[in-house]
């Protein structure tokens, strides 16, 4: 299976209720809650796409979108 | 499929607190089934009252949202006069054992081909924190101001000595594994029984100083272990997590044809 390049963190916010279990659990520390208290991707480049939390997310808030 | 293939995305966000582990069991449950690739049209979700219950509204199946505790009831209906379908009852707790407790054992006596979810978040937490019947001994709850005394069931151990042919526990830390489970006990002949331990970060865990949803994910993480482990050895107040039981036996509806063919043979 070649290695697959991520695309986007395509994140709804209007799901999102900012419980932080993506952010505590991501293993490179890439989500981080912004001021309206909903998750982004701040640091994408470091993402492994192992898809933690968009299997954690309680909410189907957020997808791993690779090319 | 993609995940939003298999939700009624006109009901969402859906009405779970944040953190709630419920919606990570119905996150997992999608994976399972999209993983199986078994046709929506093939899959009736029942289920009873209660947060978890809430979970039939929000999943695009054939789905019936039942009276409290009788979800096994509607199903074993649906089941024997559909016996093709894959039944599964995504229920809480307290829908399971305590209002719903004898449903229970007697399906899982009768080892019928369906699927219980029981969402073990240790509470009743749609009517405002009560404690339930897997609360335990020495938890906090809204009616048990002084902490608790009733000791609780294990489901595992309940579920087997009632007959249930499949039995797992898992976690909503877990998740690759609760997938996994999920798909084993739909693709099970029999009754199948999957306890997910599931946060309620509003009720319980804010009554029992439990922290936040990741302080709770996370106490799963450290207080379970897979089964038969040496960790369980050293250390007993562990929980075990897997595949308990998983057995070939006599399936009901199966039976009941044989009834029938028996009961016809000859009135041509």
């Amino acid at each position: 299976m070649a290695k697959q390049k991520l695309k986007e963190h395509r994140i709804n916010r209007e799901w999102c209720k900012g419980c932080e279990i993506c952010v505590e659990f991501c293993p490179k520390n890439v989500l981080a809650i912004d001021k309206q208290g909903k998750v982004v991707a701040l640091r994408p480049e470091d993402c492994i796409i192992c898809k933690m939390c968009e299997q954690r997310c309680p909410d189907l808030a957020i997808e791993i979108i690779t090319e | 499929m993609a995940v939003k293939d298999f939700i009624r995305e006109r009901f969402f966000p859906h009405l779970w607190c944040p953190g709630c582990g419920h919606g990570i069991v119905m996150n997992n449950m999608i994976r399972a089934i999209e993983k199986l690739g078994v046709s929506k049209n093939d899959i009736v979700m029942v289920s009873g009252i209660g947060c978890s219950s809430r979970i039939t509204g929000y999943l695009d199946f054939h789905t019936l949202h039942t009276i409290h505790g009788r979800a096994l009831a509607f199903a074993t209906g649906v089941k024997m006069s559909r016996p093709e379908l894959n039944v599964i009852i995504p229920m809480g707790d307290g829908d399971a054992l305590s209002i719903g407790g004898n449903h229970f054992i007697h399906a899982a006596r009768r080892n019928i081909d369906i699927t219980a979810i029981v969402m073990n978040n240790r509470i009743y937490g749609m009517t405002g924190g009560q404690y339930s019947p897997l609360s335990g001994f020495g938890i906090n709850a809204t009616t048990a101001p002084y902490t608790s005394i009733d000791n609780d069931f294990d489901v595992v151990k309940l579920s087997i000595a009632a007959g249930a042919s499949f039995v797992a526990r898992t976690t909503t830390y877990h998740v690759k594994q609760m997938a996994d489970i999920i798909a084993q006990a739909i693709l099970h002949k029999g009754f199948s029984v999957v306890e997910i331990m599931s946060q309620c970060p509003t009720y319980f865990g804010r009554k029992n100083k439990q922290g936040n949803a990741v302080e709770m994910i996370n106490s799963y993480r450290i207080n379970t272990t897979p089964k038969g482990s040496k960790a369980k050895k050293e250390n007993p107040s562990l929980i075990e997590r897997g595949i308990f039981i998983q057995e070939e036996r006599a399936e009901y509806c199966k039976e009941y044809d044989k009834i029938i063919q028996r009961a016809t043979k000859g009135n041509k």
